[in-house]
């Protein structure tokens, strides 16, 4: 499946959760996921599988303001 | 013996009235000392996409010196922007206090009001402490606090300026306007910028370039430290009023020499 993760177009294996694609992308423990425009609350992430066509959006702080 | 005065924020007692930003922040290393010189309790962090090169320091840098985390939605331009990024930062980093920015313009990243206002009401009805950058507009100021806001965070000048506090009049006026703390917010340039800002009964003052862009983080912040210490010690205390002419120092005809 296709998915747009952090603006880059990604191929992904079926069923893959929200809590994997975090583990593949970063170990920091400050992030905060948002699939199609809306939060994905931690205690969501391993229970959430993606679908062809998300929007993913992987965040984390920053120096700023 | 004359001791500074405890600072409430939205029911939180902070040891300091200084809120220290990270943008432009050299390194980690200049930012941990500089933190620890300020003496501040509450430093401002923003969100961006998880890079590969992300070290993902600068929070647990943040974590060991102790300091609370305040996420900001710098970068956004609409309340919806804004709200979103609000409901993301307190599910990174689990507080629901946020430092509102929404900029109108990329040229001078002055507040757009109106954006602004709408995002406060919203984030407000959803449980945020909300702490909003805005003008050193008085009737802005005074409608973000009626929408709930938990301070009220003008600025002195824009952004990185450096142009320290340009209307004065106004903070003056805002702080007669709102019953929350009034925290002066973008534009300071050196330490009399943030004596100022206390002296005219600012509650706070958040800064981050005066500090992070000095020749000397760390010296600049301890400097701040003190202007903010003593600009509110001045202010409690209660300048004399200017005159055009020499008042006498010592009781004019007692006791003069007949010389």
């Amino acid at each position: 499946m296709t998915l747009t993760v952090n603006g880059e177009t990604v191929d992904l294996a079926p069923e893959v959760t929200v809590a994997a694609l975090v583990a593949e992308r970063t170990d920091q423990r400050r992030i905060a996921v948002a699939r199609n425009g809306e939060v994905v609350p931690r205690g969501e992430w391993a229970t959430t599988t993606l679908a062809d066509g998300d929007e993913v959006e992987i965040l984390a702080a920053v120096a700023g303001g | 013996m004359a001791e500074q005065d405890a600072f409430r924020l939205a029911g939180q007692e902070l040891p300091s009235r200084l809120i220290l930003g990270t943008g432009g922040v050299p390194s980690l290393d200049v930012l941990a000392r500089a933190v620890a010189a300020s003496g501040t309790a509450l430093v401002t962090v923003a969100l961006r996409r998880v890079e590969a090169s992300t070290g993902g320091a600068l929070a647990d840098v943040l974590e060991r010196a102790g300091v609370r985390l305040l996420p900001n939605t710098a970068g956004c331009f609409t309340a919806r922007e804004a709200v979103r990024t609000a409901r993301l930062a307190r599910e990174a980093f689990e507080t629901d206090w946020v430092k509102l920015e929404v900029i109108g313009d990329e040229r001078t990243l002055l507040p757009d009001p109106v954006e602004l206002l709408d995002a406060a009401e919203q984030l407000v009805a959803e449980g945020f402490t909300v702490l909003p950058y805005t003008n050193d507009d008085p009737i802005t100021a005074r409608r973000l606090a009626d929408a709930g806001c938990a301070a009220v965070m003008p600025l002195g000048s824009p952004i990185g300026s450096g142009l320290g506090i340009r209307n004065p009049h106004n903070i003056a006026l805002i702080r007669e306007a709102v019953d929350v703390p009034v925290i002066l917010d973008a534009g300071l340039g050196t330490a009399s910028d943030a004596a100022l800002a206390m002296e005219l009964g600012c509650d706070g003052v958040l800064l981050a370039s005066a500090v992070t862009r000095a020749r000397d983080p760390e010296r600049m912040a301890l400097a701040m430290r003190h202007a903010v210490d003593a600009g509110r010690l001045a202010f409690g205390a209660g300048r004399i009023e200017k005159r055009w002419h020499a008042a006498m120092a010592s009781t004019q005809d007692a006791g003069l020499a007949a010389l």
